[in-house]
């Protein structure tokens, strides 16, 4: 696997906290002050009420594996067959990444299973979520 | 709102599949020099000119038209269902007459095509293509294992969707797909996504599609039989599939479908023979439900029970579909192609009494759908 051959990111002034975030092993979300909506991508308003009274939240990194594929064909940044997943965050808002440290395999990947979020570098400035099954990296 | 527009020039392009001595340009010059022969008209007659991929400032100049409406409304594969809609409008407000919709795309040989990747800075190129997904195969599929887990549906009823379309496909001598095929040949062919088979994926072919349209009271002027619009709807909602509001349904669909069968009038009862932009073999379940023709989790046993194949009680993607018939990368326009030939009773698997035919498009990965009623009768 050449993880230099992801799609790198290109943050722009309105998500630029999400990748600092990541870069410090943070998964910042955001939510309204007027409705109480937590929501992501980010944008500086809130897409259910508009409200510009909006504040940073720091996600607790738990979340469950709402549905899948397994891609099997050949991408330069991956090593066989991989997941490519919707995940959704315990706060809420749902968000795609890919699901590491377990077999790449329908047996493996169950749909609602708890995910928690670990961070990989790919570069200086972009450090991406993905997703374990709890305990999978526990010794 | 309506007061009457008609399709009175269709035509794909005279080949379809395999185009290597086409660029895209000429095969929406093709397609639309197809449909002014088909309606009796010259290009001169045109002043309405709508269409994706290319811009209309391109086709315009290539076709040698001077347009005094224009639509360039870009939201996928649908946005020639889009196009309808909205020369529906003009022509009704008099902004222009008669409208051309042309679509072309090299999709195979790739011949004058541009790209589509997203732009490192857009919402996907930071929120989804750093996660490895390779175009359509791997993201418009992603929502079906929430679909399979929630309403119970098998592999095996997935896969009934390309055999059911396969069906149709080998009546239509210009489909590219014509054999037929078993449940056990979807599951044993080639793994391109999980859960997805390469038979359950949309085929990768050339063509293009045009359509002309004029006032109602003029339709009967032409030398093929009109087909009347009786309605259209139109939406969007996101541009990363995992952003989607529901895994299970379409928003997008669910507000085009109903908006479209609301102006026409018309009822689930009164739809004759369907059309649902099948990119992958779960979208016609998405669209059967989000339309209202079959409860939540009922569609694959619905597809299953051949209500929708040859001799079933709502025909559906008659022509074999972007599944078996063609797939240039924008199916919309030949899922209106395949209802303007239903409804004028000229289709290689023609259904008997074809008065209504809905049209329910897909644009993007479930991002946008557009929806057009057709029929035999200026009004219902």
């Amino acid at each position: 696997m050449d993880k230099s051959k992801r799609a790198l990111p290109k943050p722009t002034p309105e998500t630029a906290h999400f990748w600092e975030g990541t870069k410090s092993k943070q998964l910042l979300l955001q939510s309204c002050s007027s409705c109480y909506h937590t929501y992501f991508p980010p944008r500086p308003f809130c897409p259910a009420c508009g409200s510009k009274d909006v504040k940073i939240q720091i996600a607790s990194g738990k979340a469950t594996l709402d549905s899948y594929v397994i891609n099997h064909r050949n991408h330069p940044a991956f090593e066989g067959p991989y997941s490519i997943a919707i995940v959704k965050l315990e706060e809420g808002p749902q968000m795609m990444t890919n699901i590491v440290d377990c077999p790449q395999t329908p047996e493996a990947l169950q749909l609602d299973m708890p995910l928690t979020v670990k961070y990989e570098e790919l570069s200086e400035d972009i450090t991406l979520p993905l997703f374990s099954p709890v305990g999978a990296n526990d010794e | 709102m309506n007061k009457g527009v008609a399709v009175v020039g269709a035509s794909e392009t005279t080949e379809l599949g395999v185009i290597p001595n086409l660029s895209q340009q000429q095969l929406h010059a093709d397609a639309a020099l197809n449909a002014l022969e088909d309606a009796g008209l010259n290009i001169k007659d045109i002043d309405g000119l709508a269409t994706a991929g290319d811009r209309p400032t391109d086709l315009a100049y290539y076709l040698g038209i001077t347009p005094k409406w224009v639509d360039g409304t870009a939201v996928g594969g649908c946005s020639f269902m889009l196009h309808v809609r909205h020369a529906v409008a003009a022509i009704n407000s008099g902004h222009c007459e008669t409208v051309l919709i042309t679509h072309g795309e090299s999709g195979r040989s790739g011949v004058g095509r541009g790209g589509f990747a997203a732009a490192p800075s857009s919402l996907a190129g930071q929120f989804e293509m750093p996660f490895g997904p390779m175009g359509p195969t791997s993201l418009f599929t992603l929502p079906v294992l929430r679909y399979m887990k929630d309403y119970g549906m098998t592999h095996e009823q997935l896969a009934m969707v390309a055999v059911i379309q396969r069906e149709w496909a080998s009546k239509n001598p210009r489909a590219s797909q014509k054999e037929p095929i078993t449940v056990e040949d979807v599951l044993n062919s080639k793994m391109i996504a999980y859960p997805f088979h390469l038979l359950e994926c949309c085929l990768v072919t050339d063509g293009g599609g045009a359509l002309i349209l004029t006032k109602a009271e003029k339709a009967q002027d032409f030398p093929n039989k009109p087909v009347y619009i009786l309605g259209t709807g139109e939406s969007v909602e996101t541009p990363m599939i995992s952003q989607m509001q529901s895994l299970t349904s379409s928003r997008a669909f669910s507000v085009a479908g109903p908006e479209a069968m609301r102006e026409a009038k018309i009822s689930h009862d009164d739809v004759d023979h369907l059309m649902i932009y099948d990119a992958f073999a779960h979208l016609p379940i998405y669209g059967l439900e989000d339309l209202g023709f079959c409860e939540r989790g009922e569609a694959p046993s619905f597809i299953e029970e051949r209500n929708t194949a040859p001799g079933g009680r709502l025909p559906m993607n008659t022509n074999g579909g972007g599944l078996s018939y063609m797939h240039s990368g924008m199916y919309g326009m030949y899922a209106m192609q395949e209802s303007v030939r239903q409804v004028r009773g000229v289709a290689p698997a023609q259904v008997p009494d074809v008065d209504v035919s809905l049209c329910l498009g897909v644009g993007g990965m479930f991002g946008a759908s557009g929806c057009v009623v057709f029929s035999s009768e200026p009004s219902f």
